[in-house]
């Protein structure tokens, strides 16, 4: 039927629906994407990925002048702190970035449709005043921050990652509520830049889903840096007077309660899909038990015409899945075969030094059969060490007949960048023989990954 | 680990089941798209098959309760059913719940994640299985390039052959949608045109290639030698036909507009085999050629065909169509007319079979041949003399010397 307003019609502009909707645009399908923020980029651009690493770049710059690190490489400072032109650099890197996908929109011939999308029926939605149809739908609505029952966030003293990015003052004392990524990582930009700062977990080590070794080290390193951990701990209570917070906690089993005061608590224990408002029931649709939308490999859902992708189905909740899902969701809207594969999803923390992982953690493939493991630590590298930047560990997991690599993980100043040749070593089969014989420049962190993959089945020569 | 097995989409505005049957017990081992359960509707009972082969999980409802589509009846569990452990040969294989949640699951036997991610869309888009595939890559890995050498029959044209996974249907079984290629649509297109315009029918006539065969068992060393080609049927066959349709002219014509257009040469398109299916290339003034030309150039074509060099100057025009679809084995056809030529003859297999000759019953090697017309400018006296007349050139082919 060429009576459809749209070809594509994508709900959400966030990495998953932004790419989802150039990509289809550039296959020749008229393509409109709905948007209800005043700017392109969802949670990842706006609140989220992209102004996060904005203050964990400044505040590296300010941490550096002012732990003794540039001291002793010969430069004496010491920082002052100008909050306010911290946040404009902040401002100013998501302006461009919104911007800039604004402009992609416009190249491709993609109509940006302004407002919040609800379904009628399968093939139409409603936007704001108008109606519109489209013959393909894709969901890409992203997630919300989940709440904590009893616990309200007013974005003063009682933040989530949207307000803890844009405090108006250091403060004096943060309680981070939840070790995962997004709580390490706002509590570092926050310790950073002069504030105590305790974090809070429920289970018995931060960084849930990551490989042990790799949350034990980092527990130890961020230890060192300052922060406060109180683990296998949960929250009972958050109460708010004045400017002050008082938060109870318990030992996760049950036990004494103990009440901490705060000038500031970060809410940082996940994230929640987006589907309220959708109607999803006029078009048939409905959710899982966890809220999610359901989908085949081909991200379509039990709706022929419409499609999901990104934080709003199951799946880690990750830029980078969101992305690659939009890709392969366009392609296969346009007649084309896209593919992702979830087994190769890299996930990463971006604190100093980052930690970044890709594939199965040691445990998970231990289940799974026999394993050969190779470790190297940041210490033996070259370059780690001239830049006085010796935390950390890479370790290589492979099976212990094929040798093929199964799992990197890895805690380097730059593991995120590191970890993506071990993402392609993977897709492509590599064996830690085939890392080990590549040429690695020199000197540069990559080499311990090679050291690493010399590890898995000999020795490596740095150590 | 485990793999959570759906209720299928069921029917249209059909939202519920009742579960009647499990057919598979908790710790049985399943087969990928091997049924563990059976449904009933108000109107039909329905099989829900295993996405995964592994092991039966626990079953999630119980015979007798109502399931909505979508919900989870069951869960199938990684393994083989036995105390072994996997085998450790391809351990990324299983899909991996990431942080608790499961993804997309993968389908199961289509994309083995020991594949690179090239190799892994062409396994899609050909369909290809590459359990059997050599690999030429580092290590004897699959490459890009193997997976599509492997394709049956490629497309031609670089035209992305798009093939949609399988997709289970309710009742079990597979459905494969592939979108047709602008070749294919253009073929399909053409075909229709030709039966909706032309009043086309068939007339049929066989044919006995005693004559034919003995000459070729003759002489066709000597021919080989002195004219570098071998000496086949269709340098008859095309001599024939173009000697013929200078006494029928009407069968070497074409209708433009309100205007019957009348040819004096005989460009005779020929049918070969291509990479892409088959293509049909014109021999320029057949009936100036020698039979050796005739050959020569068809075997030029035949080559080209297959190597997908012919020319699109090469395929235009035509005034008159052989196609032999005997060297695929067929008995008998009623080809379709190729527009705007007005009849197109059809060669067939050539079979021993027992004819009369003199009272006497023989057996003869004999063939079938079809003449599609156009009956709004052929008649159907003129299809059946031209017919008559090429079969008796073939039967001796002294009258294609003599122009008899």
């Amino acid at each position: 039927m060429a009576d459809f307003d749209f070809d594509v019609l994508v709900i959400g502009s966030g990495p998953g629906g932004y790419v989802a909707a150039i990509r289809a645009a550039q296959l020749g399908l008229r393509t409109a994407c709905v948007e209800s923020r005043e700017t392109l980029g969802g949670t990842c651009l706006n609140v989220g990925c992209i102004p996060s690493k904005a203050m964990l770049h400044a505040s590296e710059y300010f941490d550096a002048a002012a732990n003794g690190t540039m001291a002793k490489m010969g430069i004496k400072v010491t920082p002052e702190l100008d909050l306010p032109a911290m946040h404009a650099q902040r401002i100013d890197a998501v302006t461009q970035l919104t911007g800039g996908i604004a402009y992609l929109f416009k190249k491709n011939k993609v109509t940006w449709l302004k407002g919040r999308g609800a379904f009628v029926d399968a093939h139409t939605v409603q936007v704001g005043e108008q109606t519109v149809t489209a013959k393909d739908i894709v969901i890409a609505t992203g997630s919300s921050v989940t709440p904590l029952p009893g616990v309200t966030v007013d974005q003063k003293v009682v933040v989530d990652s949207t307000g803890a990015l844009e405090l108006g003052k250091v403060p004096e004392h943060m309680v981070v509520i939840g070790g995962g990524v997004i709580g390490l990582e706002l509590g570092s930009v926050w310790r950073r830049l002069g504030a105590k700062v305790t974090c809070i977990e429920y289970l018995d080590q931060i960084l849930p889903g990551f490989d042990g070794d790799i949350r034990k080290e980092a527990n130890k390193i961020f230890k060192k840096q300052g922060i406060e951990f109180k683990l296998s701990t949960k929250v009972t209570g958050v109460s708010v007077s004045g400017d002050t917070a008082s938060i109870t906690v318990e030992p996760a089993a049950g036990g004494e309660a103990e009440t901490i005061t705060a000038d500031c608590v970060l809410v940082a224990i996940g994230r929640r899909p987006n589907t309220d408002g959708l109607a999803l029931d006029k078009a048939g649709l409905s959710v899982n038990a966890r809220g999610q939308i359901d989908t085949d490999h081909r991200f379509q859902t039990t709706v022929p015409g419409i499609w999901a992708i990104g934080d709003v189905i199951p799946g880690p909740m990750l830029a980078h899945k969101a992305e690659d899902e939009g890709i392969a969701v366009a392609e296969n809207i346009g007649g084309l075969t896209g593919i992702v594969n979830h087994n190769v999803i890299p996930s990463v923390v971006y604190t100093w030094p980052e930690i970044a992982g890709v594939g199965l953690t040691e445990e998970a493939a231990k289940e799974k059969g026999e394993i050969k493991v190779g470790k190297f630590p940041m210490a033996g590298n070259s370059r780690a060490k001239t830049n006085h930047e010796p935390d950390g560990f890479v370790k290589i997991i492979a099976d212990a007949k094929s040798d093929r690599v199964i799992g990197v993980w890895a805690i380097a100043v730059p593991a995120g960048t590191m970890i993506a040749e071990a993402a392609l070593g993977m897709e492509m089969g590599a064996t830690s023989e085939d890392i080990a014989y590549t040429c690695h420049a020199h000197p540069t962190h990559s080499e311990a990954i090679k050291e690493a993959a010399m590890a898995v089945r000999g020795k490596a020569i740095h150590i | 680990m485990a793999t959570e097995v759906k209720v299928p989409v069921l029917g249209e505005s059909i939202t519920e089941a009742t579960l009647g049957e499990w057919l598979k017990k908790p710790g049985e081992a399943v087969q990928a798209d091997e049924p563990i359960a059976s449904l009933e509707t108000d109107k039909v009972s329905v099989e829900v098959p295993s996405p995964v082969a592994g092991v039966m999980g626990e079953w999630a409802v119980k015979v007798g309760d109502t399931v909505e589509v979508g919900a989870m009846i069951a869960t199938i569990e990684a393994g083989d059913g036995s105390a072994a452990a996997k085998p450790a040969a391809a351990p990324a294989a299983a899909p991996a719940a990431t942080a608790g949640q499961q993804a997309p699951a993968q389908p199961s036997s289509d994309t083995p994640a020991a594949l690179s991610p090239s190799v892994r869309r062409a396994v899609l888009e050909t369909g290809v299985d590459p359990s059997n595939l050599k690999g030429t890559g580092k290590d004897g890995r699959l490459t890009k390039d193997d997976v599509l050498a492997a394709k049956p029959a490629a497309a031609p044209a670089a035209e992305p052959l798009p093939v949609a996974p399988s997709v289970a249907a309710a009742t079990g079984r597979k459905e494969e949608r592939v979108r047709m290629t602008r070749l294919r649509q253009t073929i399909a297109k053409r075909l229709k045109d030709a039966q909706n315009t032309a009043a086309m029918l068939t007339t049929f006539n066989d044919v006995d290639m005693t004559a034919v065969i003995e000459a070729r068992a003759k002489y066709k060393d000597l021919f080989e030698k002195k004219h570098g080609v071998r000496l086949g049927f269709m340098g008859f066959f095309t001599k024939a036909a173009t000697m013929a349709l200078k006494d029928i002219p009407s069968v070497n014509a074409s209708i433009e507009g309100d205007e019957i257009v009348y040819h004096d040469y005989a460009d005779i398109s020929v049918a070969v085999s291509g990479p892409g299916g088959l293509v049909v290339p014109v021999i320029r003034d057949a009936d100036q050629m020698s039979v050796a030309q005739i050959e020569k150039t068809i075997g030029d074509f035949g080559k080209r065909a297959k190597d997908g060099t012919l020319k699109m100057d090469e395929m235009k025009g035509g005034t008159f169509t052989i196609s032999n679809g005997g060297v695929f084995g067929s008995l008998m056809s009623t080809p379709i007319i190729n527009p705007p030529q007005a009849a197109v003859l059809g060669l067939h297999r050539i079979e021993e079979r027992p004819v009369v000759r003199d009272g006497q019953v023989v057996v003869r090697p004999m063939m079938y041949l079809a003449l599609s017309y156009d009956h709004r400018l052929i008649d159907g006296r003129e299809a059946v003399t031209f017919l008559v007349a090429l079969k008796n050139a073939i039967e001796d082919p002294t009258r294609i010397l003599i122009d008899l």
